[in-house]
């Protein structure tokens, strides 16, 4: 009889293979008394060096097979079997109270497990899986209990399991290990992050998988949805074969896209770069492929706390982002605050309209030593990577020429007193403002680059509050109008040799990339996630042809239209 | 007795990889060395003990060295804090 279970999505992908349960060992322990406690702790220091042994091993073969950060996890086991804290504890127990190591060794290592559970932070309360899975190492020494070894796996089957130590996990060799499933568990414990390292698919909190599945059944594992299918019918199979072939081959295409320059298919290259909030992003940037940072928000280095951030904290951010993407172009867009952005400890007059009000750069100017604190701070960054600097909902060009001044009197000062600064620093701004748009020809040739902020350009050339669900429908990025005014920026800047971005949500939207192309967009910035599925896109895209269309669909009359027509021409 | 005091920067706090690094590079030192936050002090030869604080990004807290070794041990501290990012002054 089929069943279905349903858990945790922790690793996405599909499985179909046998169960393989792995057992739990019996590993009770039981107080005894001891006549010798001396001749005890000698049997304890021998089980704790044969487990720091066997971790070594295992460190080893992680590093060497996985990675030199999954291997470190094993150099933290090691270091919990010499913790001064609990090793001293435990010996003390056997000796005062002349009882067994396993006792002792228990009760010690309860209270550290029960201490890291209760604490009210994820990660904090995973490191409790850390020491259960160095105290069941070192029972089963003393025990004598063999623990089922699952690097010994040599058909391919899905793991139904309990709950995977971290040391359960690595040694799951993944040629035959298909996929697992365990029945406690959270996105962030170290087997889910595991198993997305090794590309497995895997679901995790599914409860009931052990009281469930025997071992040999067969198995779907859906790591897209979190669903088990435990003795699916033929039918069933062979639907999940079908979707698991499609995910492959998708997978396969976007992994070959990774390191790839973004081609269209007439060979014309665009820069795909990706959009982040913090330093902590980089990591998703670097893993999906992006040829570039197109927008840092740096506001989030502002909110959440209950004072600016110093120059040296915001140099330390700025820094080390332009590091992390090694020369690749990094556009920091200088602070947006205001409107519905707040800061708690900046106490500013309520407004009537805050999206028409002091926010971003009319703010920054209005308050120069914030603005010139987070210039210094970039300036000084600027000698690690390819800063761009772009400054943020700017109206008239008077507005971009202030920030410009201040910037190159911050730049001066600095290379007086011996601070190096890049001398290769572009500055551009965003276009939101329909005005900025209007007089793109007049910007282009005083700034280095256009990046067009979709979100509130649209809302300012509709007049319509984006956060006003009544007035949602108004929301039209392809409204003629909007494209119209993308036009004129890509075609002003092209004029004067200077390049065009975009990175509101529009740029990694699947109908706007093929008109975006057309019209000759430079850079995309997207959610990181997306870069890999916009450049499969494009890959398939004639620039060329596309660029043929844009005439008609600037002539179309409604945003309707326009998503007709390119659905029909992509 | 050498003391001083670090603000964490680090953005996930003192998290198992530093910490890893942090106390497994004072082992071999003879001085006893703590590490003190919100008002608890542990032993920063224990992960346990270190991991147990919790420590979040922007904390201050005190590390004490005291023995033989304690001004070695205190340019070691220094230097790991610095190298794996946990704290930059």
């Amino acid at each position: 009889m089929t069943s279905t279970l349903s858990g945790i999505a922790a690793s996405t992908g599909i499985a179909i293979a046998k169960a393989f349960r792995l057992e739990n060992p019996e590993l009770t322990v039981k107080q005894q008394q001891v006549n010798n406690p001396s001749d005890e702790i000698v049997r304890f220091d021998a089980a704790v060096a044969q487990a720091a042994a066997e971790l070594e091993v295992i460190k080893e073969k992680t590093a060497h097979q996985i990675s030199d950060k999954e291997a470190e996890i094993f150099g933290a086991h090691l270091l919990v079997l010499s913790d001064p804290e609990l090793i001293g504890p435990i010996k003390e127990r056997i000796t005062s109270d002349s009882i067994n190591a396993e006792f002792a060794l228990q009760e010690t290592s309860d209270m550290f497990i029960t201490m890291f559970e209760a604490m009210d932070n994820e990660y904090m309360k995973e490191r409790a899986a850390d020491i259960k899975d160095v105290r069941k190492r070192l029972l089963s020494h003393l025990l004598g209990v063999k623990i089922q070894d699952p690097s010994k796996i040599d058909e391919e089957v899905i793991v139904i399991a309990e709950d995977l130590t971290p040391s359960d996990t690595v040694q799951l060799n993944a040629q035959f290990v298909k996929g697992f499933i365990t029945d406690i568990g959270g996105r962030t414990s170290h087997s889910a992050i595991l198993a997305r390292t090794l590309e497995i698919p895997a679901v995790v909190g599914a409860q009931n998988a052990m009281a469930t599945i025997r071992n040999g059944q067969t198995v779907i594992i859906d790591g897209l949805q979190g669903t088990i299918i435990v003795d699916p019918d033929e039918a069933t199979i062979s639907e999940f074969e079908q979707q698991k072939i499609a995910y492959d081959s998708q997978k396969a295409e976007w992994a070959k896209l990774k390191d790839e320059p973004t081609l269209s298919a007439d060979g014309q290259h665009v820069e795909l770069a990706a959009n982040i909030g913090t330093p902590k992003d980089l990591a998703g940037v670097l893993e999906h492929g992006a040829e570039g940072i197109g927008l840092y928000r740096t506001e989030f280095l502002y909110m959440g706390r209950d004072a600016f951030p110093t120059e040296d904290e915001q140099f330390d951010a700025y820094s080390k982002v332009l590091k992390g993407m090694q020369g690749k172009p990094t556009v920091v867009r200088t602070l947006d605050i205001g409107g519905d952005k707040e800061l708690t400890y900046l106490d500013l007059p309520k407004e009537l309209n805050p999206f028409l009000g002091l926010r971003a750069i009319r703010l920054c100017l209005e308050m120069p030593d914030l603005f010139r604190t987070q210039l210094r701070a970039l300036l000084r960054a600027s000698v690690y990577g390819n800063l761009k600097i772009m400054f943020p909902m700017i109206a008239t060009v008077e507005e971009f020429r202030q920030g410009k001044v201040m910037l190159e009197e911050e730049k001066a000062k600095l290379l007086d007193v011996g601070i190096p600064v890049s001398d290769s620093i572009e500055v551009g701004i965003m276009v939101e403002i329909p005005s900025t748009a209007v007089m793109a020809d007049v910007f282009a040739k005083e700034v280095d680059f256009f990046s067009i902020g979709t979100n509130d350009l649209i809302q300012y050339t509709m007049a319509a509050d984006r956060m006003n669900e009544r007035v949602s429908y108004l929301y039209q990025p392809f409204n003629p109008a909007i494209l119209r005014l993308v036009k004129m920026v890509i075609d002003a800047a092209h004029k004067e040799g200077k390049w065009a971005g975009m990175c509101g949500e529009m740029a990694g939207d699947e109908i706007a990339i093929p008109i975006l192309l057309g019209l000759g967009l430079d850079e995309f910035s997207m959610s990181a996630s997306s870069v890999l599925k916009a450049r499969a896109q494009i890959s398939r895209l004639s620039k060329q042809e596309m660029a043929s269309h844009t005439d008609q669909i600037l002539a179309l009359s409604t945003s309707q239209e326009v998503e007709s027509y390119v659905k029909e021409i992509s | 007795m050498v003391e001083k005091q670090y603000t964490i920067t680090d953005e996930a706090g003192i998290h198992a990889r530093p910490a890893s690094a942090l106390v497994g590079s004072i082992s071999k030192f003879e001085s006893d060395i703590t590490l003190g936050f919100n008002g608890k002090q542990v032993n920063l030869k224990s992960i346990l003990g270190v991991m147990s604080l919790g420590i979040a990004s922007g904390s201050t807290v005190t590390i004490a060295a005291n023995g033989t070794d304690e001004e070695q041990a205190m340019a070691k501290i220094d230097e790991v804090l610095k190298a794996e990012g946990i704290s930059n002054q």
